[in-house]
């Protein structure tokens, strides 16, 4: 057993932390929060340049065949960073639903030009409420024309392509559900940006009318491909969770040492310290249960369904329970645009909900945790 | 990152499997395995006797205190080959906790400070679990500021002579041993003043009486000393350098107790999966559900956490504060849960003992669970340690750490 990253990988994540705290300061984050630009071209250019788009795709696809657990550890630095780039969604979700179920014409199609930055790719799941299940994919598919609307779609206005789920079946089972990718840029398809909770990481809503678009993986099995790249980003969006709770713990400890009141640092107050001890706790239990969800994710173990929901679970609360504190430790100051907090808070929350609720993922590990245990 | 067992740690499993397959007492499992909550209790036999008989058996076969030397009764394995062991004794593991002061704290101690010989003549039948130790440090005056401890030592020939009382000391009523705290020089601030030795609990002079807790069990007491002498050559470090033994014996507390302490979710979620409610099975219902994902994920954190240290320490990093993790949320986690699990049961949950619904695991888990958060350091010094030890925030204000012992304004308690 060794419950570690290897020297290498550290090495990566130094490498990433290096190049982001350059490239991706909370100025040049805000330039997207202020709605300057819809993402930071400059850093994602530099992240393709960087290797870090492609790092966990195949060589013969144009990237750096390292694997899942590199791209962990650089998830964690995007996190850490709050970097308003369309990286989960391209990389966690369309990438990782092409490597699973692509043929090799469309790896060749989008893997080169997702790792070179040249792609920007979504998942168009969500129909407005509610949470991932076949029984929300009202959109449908005939004949390779897909009519309806996503809504909200990660990244959707800035995308290049998207992997939508359809309905292609009436059974009422999961097979009804059937993937496909369409090339946003080849007209049909009609986006709208939405206003959302954090501006860094646009929400758009996309309609589909009579859309052409080309299979992703066999009819019929879009849920369960879905399901597959669900719990993998759940994996990666822990580890950005565990980066940005890290950081807020961070922002926060180091303001407690700088602000005085009633004479003494802020810090020296039990209320405050024991408040810190407390984000420290969660941001370190939810860094264990995603060290678990990168193992399982990158040795494709049996356990990655049920690590993947408690990684998930753990570190969303623990990003929610960290910003939202960090902003407490700030006082007023916490509170105003000019400070940086609000910007994990907002991150915080928005990831809570990206890949479906916390309480949906709750639901998730306890079905999982039954399935094991009557294995 | 692997979790998978390298050959060699294979064949330690199967080596260790196989000879607690073929030794360990069997007779007992089933009840080990049901008890493992609140306080582990034998119906037909006495558990000190079940216990260091289990020890003695693997300290014959080299299977006990595995991380320990050779010479001192220990096996020399690796951490990993510890958890090893831990993950294929199970139930029978239980057992070890009559032990628990001993080899986690007072062993590691005297190994750190005792004589050589002291070290040889002593530690072996401490880890074949002939020899019971226990921890004499807190006292009316210090349980958190333990450095508020008033115990006296005073020199005398060769010897030093033990005034004083201390009291919650787990075991002391079957312990052979002890290590004890005690001020040298009320003179000086309190830190400075205070020397560490080990005892021998049948010395004359040292009385020890039950006290009953709030569980109803009696695993603790109070010491007295009444002009109890200890040779000079047992003293552990310097005269006036006790804070700083204390200090290892409390370090290696943390990890011991965090490694030991259960979270209770296994309990709770097996409980949940054979439970009918009104409306239908426990764990179908979405409330149900909710609240045992929550703590699942704080039971995985804490497990994989433990595995993050173990990866650390055998790659040669110490353990650090952050080991205070594993009882700060466990101990919080296991008297949840003890509620929870009695509120899914209405109002018969009020029933306790043999009685009550499976035999009354979880409302013995109640009433035993506050000790948790207080024993080895309680929540708010836990929280304490992570805030200034780990993330560097200034320590309390002291008012007392500059001024003589004796010049410290006093209240007395209890
Ligand atoms: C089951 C059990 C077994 C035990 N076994 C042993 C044993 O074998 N040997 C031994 O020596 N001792 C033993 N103890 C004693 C134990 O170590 C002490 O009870 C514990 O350290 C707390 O000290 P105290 O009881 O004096 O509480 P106090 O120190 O009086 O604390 C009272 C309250 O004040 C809070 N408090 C105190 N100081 C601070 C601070 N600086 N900041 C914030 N809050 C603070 C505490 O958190 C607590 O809530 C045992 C206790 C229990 C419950």
């Amino acid at each position: 057993m060794n419950f570690d990253f290897s020297d290498d990988q550290k090495q990566l994540r130094d490498q990433a932390r290096k190049f982001l705290a350059e490239k991706c300061s909370p100025k040049a984050v805000r330039v997207v929060l202020d709605g300057k630009a819809p993402y930071d071209k400059e850093l994602w250019k530099g992240l393709a340049e960087m290797g870090f788009l492609g790092v966990a795709f195949p060589e013969e696809f144009g990237g750096a065949g390292a694997g899942h657990l590199e791209l962990c550890v650089i998830a964690e630095e995007m996190g850490r960073a709050n970097a308003p780039v369309p990286f989960s969604s391209t990389v966690y979700l369309a990438a990782e639903a092409l490597l699973i179920a692509g043929t090799d014409a469309q790896k060749k199609k989008w893997l080169p030009a997702i790792a070179s930055g040249e792609a920007i790719g979504t998942l168009a799941l969500f129909e407005g409420k509610g949470n991932p299940s076949p029984k929300n994919v009202k959109l449908t598919a005939a004949n390779g024309v897909l009519n309806g609307v996503k809504k909200p779609v990660a990244d959707g206005a800035i995308a290049d392509f998207a992997v939508v789920a359809a309905r292609t079946g009436s059974s009422g089972r999961d097979s009804d559900i059937s993937l496909f990718l369409v090339d946003l840029k080849a007209g049909r398809a009609e986006v709208k940006s939405l206003t959302n909770l954090d501006p860094t990481r646009g929400q758009a809503e996309i309609t589909f009318k009579d859309c052409k678009a080309e299979p992703l993986g066999a009819a019929g099995d879009g849920w369960s491909i879905l399901t597959q790249v669900l719990d993998r980003a759940a994996v990666l969006c822990a580890f950005e969770q565990v980066g940005g709770s890290d950081r807020a713990l961070e922002m926060g400890r180091d303001y407690a040492l700088d602000r005085i009141a009633f004479g003494r640092q802020i810090g020296s107050f039990q209320a405050v310290k024991h408040m810190l001890a407390d984000m420290y706790v969660s941001a370190t239990l939810a860094r264990s249960n995603s060290y678990y969800g990168a193992w399982a994710l990158s040795t494709n173990a049996a356990e990655l369904p049920e690590a993947a929901a408690a990684a998930r679970i753990s570190a969303t609360q623990a990003f929610q329970h960290c910003a939202k504190n960090n902003i407490q430790v700030h006082g007023g100051m916490g509170f105003t645009w000019e400070f940086d907090c609000h910007m994990y808070y907002r991150r915080a929350n928005a990831m809570a909900l990206g890949l479906g609720s916390l309480t949906y993922w709750e639901d998730q590990l306890i079905d999982r945790m039954r399935k094991k245990n009557a294995a | 990152m692997n979790f998978d067992d390298t050959p060699q740690e294979a064949e330690f499993r199967a080596t260790a499997r196989a000879w607690i397959d073929a030794n360990a007492p069997k007779q007992y499992e089933d009840e080990l395995r049901k008890s493992s909550l609140g306080r582990t209790v034998l119906k037909n036999a006495d558990i000190l006797e079940v216990a260091k008989a289990w020890q003695k058996k693997k300290a014959d076969a080299g299977w006990a205190c595995l991380h320990w030397p050779k010479e001192y009764g220990g096996r020399g394995s690796s951490p990993i080959e510890r958890v090893i062991w831990q993950q294929e004794e199970g139930p029978f593991g239980q057992l070890s906790r009559m032990f628990i002061i001993g080899h986690g704290m007072c062993g590691p101690t005297m190994m750190a400070f005792a004589r050589e010989e002291h070290k040889r003549t002593y530690l072996p039948p401490l880890a074949s679990g002939e020899k019971v130790w226990c921890q004499l440090f807190s006292e009316p005056a210090g349980g958190s500021d333990v450095a508020g401890l008033r115990t006296r030592a005073e020199k005398d020939g060769d010897d030093w002579v033990i005034n004083g009382q201390k009291i919650w000391t787990s075991g002391a009523h079957y312990s052979d041993y002890g290590i004890l705290l005690t001020r040298t020089d009320p003179t000086v601030p309190k830190h400075k003043g205070l020397t560490m030795f080990f005892l021998d609990m049948k010395s004359p002079g040292v009385e020890v009486r039950p006290i009953k807790q709030a569980s109803g069990a009696s695993d603790f007491n109070e010491v007295y000393f009444t002009n109890v002498r200890i040779p000079d050559h047992q003293r552990l470090g310097e005269v006036g350098d006790g804070w700083n033994v204390s200090l290892t014996t409390l370090m290696n507390e943390r990890s011991a107790i965090g490694a030991a302490v259960s979270t209770g979710f296994p309990e709770l979620f097996e409980y949940c999966s054979s439970l009918v409610l009104d409306d239908g099975p426990a764990i179908e219902d979405p409330a149900v559900r909710s609240k045992l994902a929550n703590w699942a994920v704080k039971a995985s954190g804490l497990k994989y956490t433990s595995m993050r240290a173990i990866s650390a320490l055998s790659k040669g990093e110490r353990p650090g504060p952050e080991n205070s993790i594993g009882k700060l949320v466990a101990g919080s986690m296991i008297q949840d849960v003890a509620t929870y699990a009695l509120d899914l049961q209405g109002a018969s949950g009020v029933i306790s003992g043999e009685d009550a619904e499976l035999a009354g695991r979880f409302q013995a888990m109640l009433l035993r669970a506050p000790g948790t958060r207080v024993e080895g350091g309680t929540d708010e010094i836990m929280r304490n340690i992570i805030a200034e030890r780990v993330l560097g925030l200034p320590g309390d204000i002291r008012v007392d750490k500059d001024v003589p012992f004796n010049k410290i304004p006093t209240k007395g308690r209890g």
